[in-house]
């Protein structure tokens, strides 16, 4: 009789799948996984540590750096928690240079994620695709605030930097230009018989399982709940934009894959809109104090990342400096309900969903 | 010529000859594996929005492929502790020795071949499949759980998909009446087999892509699961005679499907005054792009299914093609 | 006035090194504490003057001629100094401003001192620009001290905020005539005056040089009147703007205050239903975070925490299915959970606190109800040693169980294995 046995495989932390430093203890039987353990940590930084001394304005670059893909949204996200506690009022302008940063921002978000996705499938040349895109957006970025990944663009009360001339037209354009790119990443992709084989019925998992494991974002949304922060709590001017939730039944990857792209979609149109309605003159900046400091009291607000629900908790003594603050970190969240959904599948599979639940490690680790 | 020195009795002159043309023969090859990766990477650039190497020999990289085996070759040689150190160091060798095997039966013209074996097609899907030993040889020996996992894929890979290649090339066999190359080479004159066995050509070119452990079959060596499946822990010299492999594999396969299904050396209709040479690299050529070009567009397909299609659906179809050829054969014989 | 070259070689030294704006803070303060007899002043204004020194040559040319013009100052070094000041303000906007000043030095014939409290005050008014608060206060301290003359001040200055909407030029006109009309006792005031000319510095660099300039006082007194009035002017429109929109907004406070919130009827229904099913003593707080969006929040006792949290996913009308965020805080006094839920089903929110022991942080683990509640707990665990009894897999998830301490505990030390 042959004899087997159960082996001991550490995916990463350094492997070309884990997208960055995140480790994966799993037990195997032949390629099949019968437990996985998850070990975190390795890029942690202490930011809510190294913020409690520091200014509320001097946090926000080490905001950028924790979902490094999203730097925008993590920027808004301490900034519209000052906001709320001080009771500042942002002008208008500064809003939608605002909304059309994050909103850009989630389109290159989701593009990396796509790209990033369908390499770990095994398909190289997508994310090159990906990436030509997310170049645009990246320059039309950079052309804002002056940084390719790390923005540092928002401040409490408005933002830094107001749009360079020409540069809301350059939006303007990028948007119909995406859209067709985004046709052709359906026929190249969504179509491809293999991929749907790989990504449909993998990492399963029901709309309660969501709930239970706070999940959020296109991992959610995944399962059929309609929930995106920026419709039904609404912050920012999201409520002055037509634009649809999207959710899809399955709560597989290929959902998720479908959630997202059509995502991309949305964001383009609220992009459009912002463009429209954006107002050609006025402050960026709301008239704030020097130094800002947060009035005595807490306050926890929550915004809709391109991974999901972000959220910042302010603890404040009334000081320069937060007493507390707390990040709720969406990838962290997210990445609880791996151990369930690796059981029983096998290696490929285990990238598969792993990369469907699109992590970032900086965020993982805070 | 080479014909008359293989019925000659064997003499110590005899070898030395043979042994130079191998040896010419070996430095032929070496050429097209540089240039075979060197326009990979160039047309994998230029459907990728990128350009590829530009930098190294000119403006098209012509001595890229030239600069990187140097630098295999200066590497360290890295032998892990605990790996099986005889396995370890063989099995680069036991792997491509049957790859340079293979190519010796490959006609390329109706003159310029090196060994007319009467069984050639039997030969080179017998020799080939000597290739899997090493690959796993290696997994087992570098001490690897990626490497293992990436040879038990490879041999589960290759048993699967030999089957089925050699299924789709009854048809051919039972229309050409034999297994010797030259003769269905010559089979072809009234109709390349690409026409008159199309159910084949894809079996046979799913199955050889499979063969090749190339995208999207590329499962052994899958860099997003297995890092660099069998071949994780060889470096230098040793990695490069894997890559070697793989590439002179490449090279033969697309010789194969040109000498089987294309017609070889053999013209279009009217074109004849181009000789057989040109007429064999020209087919040959559209072979490389293709597979390239499959690696650069489809995902990798997940072990599991990629059982499941080469037992379910590649074999059936191949037996389907079998039987098929067969009835019709009887039946346009019959009238 | 017998070191009066020196003085002016300082100056200059002093000017050459002039950074920008933090500089002329920094000055700014120490005027502030500063309050000299004639001749430190001198040098102080003299650093200042300096700090401003950034100063565009056009704009100083035109300003320095007609202030020279128009003015028939006491001193003969007084002029020198003027020029110096007028220099500092020269980074004031432009041909509007100097000409406004000329106008101010025109019109103004007062005995020195008091034109000066003017002068000073209204750039204290101007420093108020960015903080609403600080302008609020400093309003009434000028009220509670009651010096006969500056009265007229106060209400001068009300009136300015008041005008505030108005655009710059409006307002730099009354600013021109409350200056003429008013004819105060010089006495104290200087002081008060050169204090809140020492608070206005931190407004903009231009506002620094201005108060600088009536810092130097008794020197030069007209002309750095003069330069003082121009910066207030700058300074004044976007204080007053800042004080309008600060005004308007301390007003909606208010009113939010009085109107109840929309959260209200909420946080009532979840105190009731919770009182009603397990007591109301389980509770030991419940409010409106008004802070926080107006999230209904209810503080539990650390013994009710679990049978709480398992009553509002469980209850009907509760339902609260979704873990939103689960942290600790150390508040020293003691340590603090905060829990933000969501009930998809209800569409509602609730933020659930509970307070404990800093000594022997320990609490019933939330992960059976929500399973979302593992690693957060870990993490708390990790980075505040808070234990959750009942948790399936607590282990320091972040640093490493090898960690000497936890590091988000106020009293936190690092632990270095060399020292």
């Amino acid at each position: 009789m042959i004899r087997t046995e159960e082996m001991l495989l550490n995916v990463g932390p350094q492997h070309p799948s884990t997208h960055g430093v995140f480790r994966l203890v799993v037990k195997i039987d032949g390629e099949i996984i019968t437990e996985a353990k998850p070990v975190i940590g390795y890029l942690h930084r202490g930011t809510e540590k190294l913020a409690e001394n520091l200014q509320y304005t001097q946090i926000i670059p080490y905001t950028d750096r924790m979902d490094y893909i999203s730097s925008m949204t993590n920027n808004y996200v301490i900034c519209h928690a000052v906001e709320t506690m001080m009771g500042i009022q942002v002008p208008d302008r500064a809003e939608y240079l605002r909304v059309l940063a994050m909103e850009l921002n989630r389109v290159a978000s989701h593009l990396v994620w796509w790209g990033t996705y369908l390499l770990d499938i095994g398909a190289v040349s997508p994310f090159l695709y990906a990436f030509r895109e997310r170049e645009m957006i990246i320059n039309l970025l950079n052309e804002l605030s002056g940084a390719r990944l790390t923005f540092n663009y928002m401040r409490v009360g408005g933002v830094k930097w107001d749009a360079p001339e020409g540069w809301i037209e350059k939006v303007a354009e990028f948007v119909p230009y995406m859209r067709e790119q985004l046709k052709g990443y359906h026929q190249l992709v969504t179509g491809n018989e293999i991929f749907i084989n790989r990504v449909k019925g993998v990492g399963r998992y029901t709309k309660e399982d969501a709930l239970q494991y706070s999940l959020s974002g296109a991992n959610a949304r995944c399962t059929g709940i309609k929930w995106d922060l920026r419709k039904d709590e609404p912050y920012s001017i999201y409520d002055r934009f037509d634009f649809d939730v999207i959710s899809r039944e399955g709560g597989d990857a290929w959902a998720r894959y479908e959630c997202r792209l059509a995502e991309i979609e949305e964001s383009l149109k609220i992009i459009e809109q912002a463009v429209e309605q954006f107002p050609r003159a006025g402050e960026i900046m709301a008239k704030v104090p020097k130094i800002i400091k947060a009035p005595k009291g807490e306050a926890f607000v929550r915004i809709e990342s391109p991974r999901g629900e972000i959220g910042c908790y302010i603890a404040s003594d009334g000081k320069k400096e937060p007493y507390r603050l707390k990040f709720r970190r969406p990838s962290f969240y997210n990445l609880q309900i791996l151990p369930k959904l690796l059981v029983g599948e096998n290696i490929a599979n285990l990238i598969a969903i792993l990369g469907a639940i699109d992590i970032v490690l900086g965020e993982v680790d805070g | 010529m080479i014909q008359d020195l293989l019925y000659s009795s064997p003499s110590l002159a005899n070898f030395g000859i043979f042994f130079l043309l191998a040896t010419v023969f070996l430095f032929v090859i070496l050429g097209f594996v540089t240039y075979a990766i060197l326009a990979e990477r160039k047309v994998m650039g230029f459907m990728q929005l990128r350009h590829g190497p530009n930098q190294v020999g000119g403006r098209w990289g012509l001595l890229q492929t030239v600069a990187d085996v140097l630098k295999l070759l200066l590497k360290e040689d890295t032998i892990p502790k605990l790996a099986d150190r005889p396995l370890f160091i063989l099995a680069p060798a036991i792997a491509f020795a049957p790859a340079f095997m293979v190519v010796a039966t490959i006609p390329f013209t109706d003159s310029l071949q090196f060994a007319d074996i009467g069984v050639g097609l039997l030969y080179y899907i017998a020799v080939s499949g000597l290739t899997t030993i090493g690959i796993v040889t290696g997994s087992w020996a570098s001490n690897n759980k990626y490497s293992l996992l990436g040879g038990m894929r490879a041999a589960a890979q290759m048993i699967s998909y030999e089957i089925p290649l050699v299924m789709s090339v009854l048809g051919i066999i039972l229309l050409s009446g034999s297994l010797n190359l030259n003769e269905i080479v010559e089979a072809q004159k009234d109709g390349w087999f690409i026409i008159l066995q199309p159910i084949a050509f894809i079996v046979f070119l799913i199955a050889s892509v499979a063969e090749l452990n190339r995208a999207p079959f590329d499962l052994p060596e899958a860099e997003s699961e297995l890092v660099a499946g069998f071949h994780v822990e060889y470096s230098g010299f040793r990695w490069a005679f894997f890559m070697l492999a793989e590439y002179v594999y490449f090279f033969a396969m697309a010789s194969l499907i040109t000498v089987l299904f294309l017609g070889g050396w053999l013209p279009l209709p009217f074109l004849g005054f181009i000789p057989g040479a040109v007429w064999f690299a020209l087919k040959f050529s559209v072979v490389v792009f293709l597979l390239i070009w499959f690696r650069v567009t489809f995902p990798r397909v997940r072990a599991d299914q990629l059982m499941e299609f080469g037992w379910k659906v590649l074999l059936p179809v191949a037996l389907a093609n079998i039987f098929l050829t067969a009835l019709l054969k009887e039946l346009l014989n019959a009238f | 006035m017998s070191g009066e070259k020196d003085l002016e070689q300082m100056k200059r030294e002093a000017a050459a090194k002039a950074k920008a704006a933090a500089l002329a803070k920094m000055k700014a303060k120490e005027s502030d504490s500063e309050t000299p007899p004639a001749g430190e002043a001198d040098d102080l204004a003299k650093k200042k003057a300096a700090a401003a020194a950034k100063a565009k040559a056009a704009a100083l040319a035109k300003m320095k001629a007609k202030e020279s013009d128009s003015e028939t100052p006491p001193a003969g070094e007084a002029d020198d100094l003027a020029k110096k000041k007028a220099a500092a303000a020269a980074k004031a906007k432009a041909a509007a401003l100097a000409k406004m000043k000329a106008k101010e030095a025109d019109t103004e014939t007062p005995p020195a001192e008091e034109a000066d409290d003017l002068a000073k005050k209204k750039a204290a008014a101007a420093a108020k620009a960015k903080a609403a608060a600080l302008a609020k206060m400093k309003a009434k301290e000028s009220d509670s001290e009651t010096p006969p003359a500056e009265e007229a001040d106060d209400l001068a200055k009300k009136k300015a905020a008041a005008a505030a909407k108005a655009k710059a030029a409006a307002l730099a006109k009354m600013k021109a005539k409350e200056s003429d009309s008013e004819t105060p006792p010089a006495g104290e005031a200087d002081d008060l005056a050169k204090k809140k000319a020492a608070a206005a510095a931190k407004a903009k660099a231009a506002a620094a040089a201005k108060s600088k300039a009536a810092g130097s006082a008794c020197s030069g007194d007209e002309k750095a009147k003069a330069i003082a009035a121009a910066k207030s002017k700058a300074a004044a429109a976007a204080a007053a703007k800042a004080k309008a929109a600060s005004a308007g907004k301390a007003a909606e406070e208010h009113g939010e205050e009085k109107v109840p919130s929309p959260n209200q009827p909420l946080l009532d229904k979840y105190v009731k239903i919770i009182g009603e099913h397990l007591g109301s003593e389980v509770l030991e707080d419940s409010y409106i975070n008004s802070l926080s969006k107006d999230v209904p929040t209810i503080v539990v006792k650390k013994e009710a925490y679990y049978k709480v949290a398992q009553f509002l996913k469980y209850n009907e009308r509760l339902g609260f299915d979704y873990l939103s965020e689960l942290h600790g805080t150390d508040f020293e006094t003691h340590m603090e959970i905060y829990v933000h839920l969501y009930s998809y089903k209800n569409r509602q929110p609730l933020a659930l606190k509970v307070k404990l022991d800093r000594s022997e942080p320990v609490i019933e683990s939330l992960q059976p109800l929500w399973a979302g509640a593992e690693w957060p707990e870990c993490e708390a665990y990790d980075l505040l040693g808070i234990t959750f009894t009942g948790h399936p897999n607590l282990h320091r998830i972040l640093l490493g169980e090898d960690w000497v301490g936890y590091p988000m505990r106020k009293d936190y030390e690092p632990y270095d294995v060399e020292v």
